[in-house]
C-alpha cells in the first residue's frame, strides 16, 4: 500500500495558501463593515441596516463555502453541490415559511390577546 | 489485506491496467467518506434552520424581560468572531502543512486552531454566566429561550469539534500523517469551517440585528 501514498488525497480538493488567505481577507472586511454599520449607526433606517448587514451575511457565506470548503460543481462528481443546493433549499423553505406563516398568526389571530402576553 | 484484493491488484498490474478497487463503468470518488461527511453537515445545517426559524419567530417576544439591545454586548461579540475567524485560518494552515507532509506544522497549527476555539467557547461561557446572572436565563421570556437553544446548540458544536482536536492530536503523535489521519483532517477541517458558516448567520442574524430597535 505504500506506493498509493502520494497519490491518496486525490480526492480532497488541494489547497492553497492564497486561496485561504483570499478567503480569510475578504472574511474579515465583510465581518467589519456590519459590525461597524450597527456600533457606528451609520444608516438611520432599521429596516434598510437590517437588509444590508443580511447582504454582507449571505456575501461571506458564500466566500467561506467557496474558500474554506472549496465547494464547486466538479468535487465528488457535484454530489457536493447538488446536496448544498437541496438543502439550501429546505433551508429557505423552513426560515421563510416559518417568519411568513407565524407573522401572520400574530398579526391576524386575537389581536388582544397578543397585546395583553406581549 | 485479505486474499482477494491481493489477486485484484496482482491481476490489474498484469494487465498493465492501474490499480482499481472498484468498477471502472462509472466514476465514483474513492472513498465515499467525504461526500458522506458533508451529507452529515447539510443535515446539521437543517437542525440550526429549524433553530433559526425559532429564534426568528420568537427573537422579539421579550415578554416585558430584557431586549437583546439591553443585554448584547457587541465588542465581546467582535472579539468571540474574530477569534472564530482566525480559528478557520489557522486550521487552513494546518491543512496546508499536512499537504506539505510536515507533521510537526500541522499539529502546532491544530494546536493552535484549538485554543482559539477554547478561547471562543471561554467567551461564550462568560456571556451566558453574566446573562443569568443578570435574572436572562432561558427561562425567563420566548427570546431568551430561543437565544440560549441556537447559541448553544452552536457552542455544543464547536466543543465537539474541540474534542475531535485533542483526539486527532493524539492519533497524529501516535501514527503521523497517514491516508487515514489525513481523511479525518479534512473532515474535521470541513465540520470547522462549517461551524464557522453557521456563526456568520448567529453574529448578523442574532447579536447585530438583535440591538436593532
Amino acid at each position: 500500500m505504500s506506493g498509493s501514498n502520494d497519490h491518496h488525497g486525490g480526492d480532497m480538493p488541494h489547497s492553497t495558501f492564497k486561496g485561504y488567505m483570499t478567503g480569510f481577507v475578504l472574511s474579515v472586511i465583510l465581518t467589519a463593515i456590519p459590525f461597524w454599520l450597527v456600533m457606528a449607526d451609520v444608516i438611520k433606517d432599521t429596516g434598510m441596516t437590517a437588509l444590508v448587514i443580511l447582504g454582507f451575511a449571505a456575501v461571506q457565506i458564500v466566500v467561506h463555502m467557496i474558500y474554506f470548503l472549496h465547494m464547486n460543481f466538479q468535487s465528488e462528481g457535484g454530489w457536493n453541490m447538488l446536496a448544498l443546493i437541496f438543502t439550501s433549499v429546505i433551508v429557505f423553505i423552513a426560515l421563510a415559511g416559518s417568519l411568513w406563516v407565524m407573522y401572520h398568526l400574530n398579526v391576524n389571530m386575537m389581536p388582544g390577546l397578543m397585546k395583553e402576553y406581549g | 489485506m485479505s486474499e482477494t484484493t491481493h489477486d485484484t491488484l496482482a491481476g490489474n498490474a498484469e494487465r498493465g491496467e492501474p490499480l482499481q478497487f472498484h468498477e471502472t463503468t462509472e466514476h465514483h470518488p474513492e472513498t465515499g467518506t467525504l461526500l458522506g461527511f458533508w451529507i452529515y453537515l447539510m443535515s446539521d445545517c437543517l437542525i440550526f434552520a429549524s433553530l433559526f426559524a425559532t429564534y426568528g419567530v420568537l427573537g422579539r417576544s421579550y415578554a416585558d424581560g430584557p431586549t437583546g439591545m439591553e443585554l448584547f454586548d457587541l465588542p465581546l461579540v467582535a472579539m468571540n468572531t474574530s477569534l472564530l475567524l482566525l480559528s478557520s485560518i489557522t486550521y487552513g494552515f494546518a491543512m496546508l502543512r499536512m499537504q506539505a507532509n510536515h507533521l510537526r506544522g500541522t499539529m502546532v497549527w491544530l494546536a493552535i486552531t484549538g485554543l482559539l476555539g477554547a478561547g471562543f467557547l471561554g467567551l461564550e461561557l462568560y456571556e451566558f454566566n453574566h446573562l443569568i446572572h443578570e435574572g436572562a436565563g432561558p427561562w425567563r421570556s420566548g427570546f431568551l429561550s430561543s437565544f440560549f437553544g441556537l447559541v448553544g446548540t452552536h457552542g455544543l458544536h464547536v466543543l465537539f469539534g474541540i474534542v475531535w482536536l485533542v483526539t486527532l492530536l493524539f492519533q497524529l503523535k501516535k501514527h503521523g500523517l497517514i491516508p487515514e489521519n489525513q481523511r479525518r483532517l479534512f473532515c474535521l477541517s470541513m465540520f470547522w469551517h462549517f461551524l464557522d458558516v453557521v456563526w456568520i448567520g448567529v453574529f448578523t442574524f442574532v447579536y447585530l440585528m438583535g440591538v436593532l430597535p
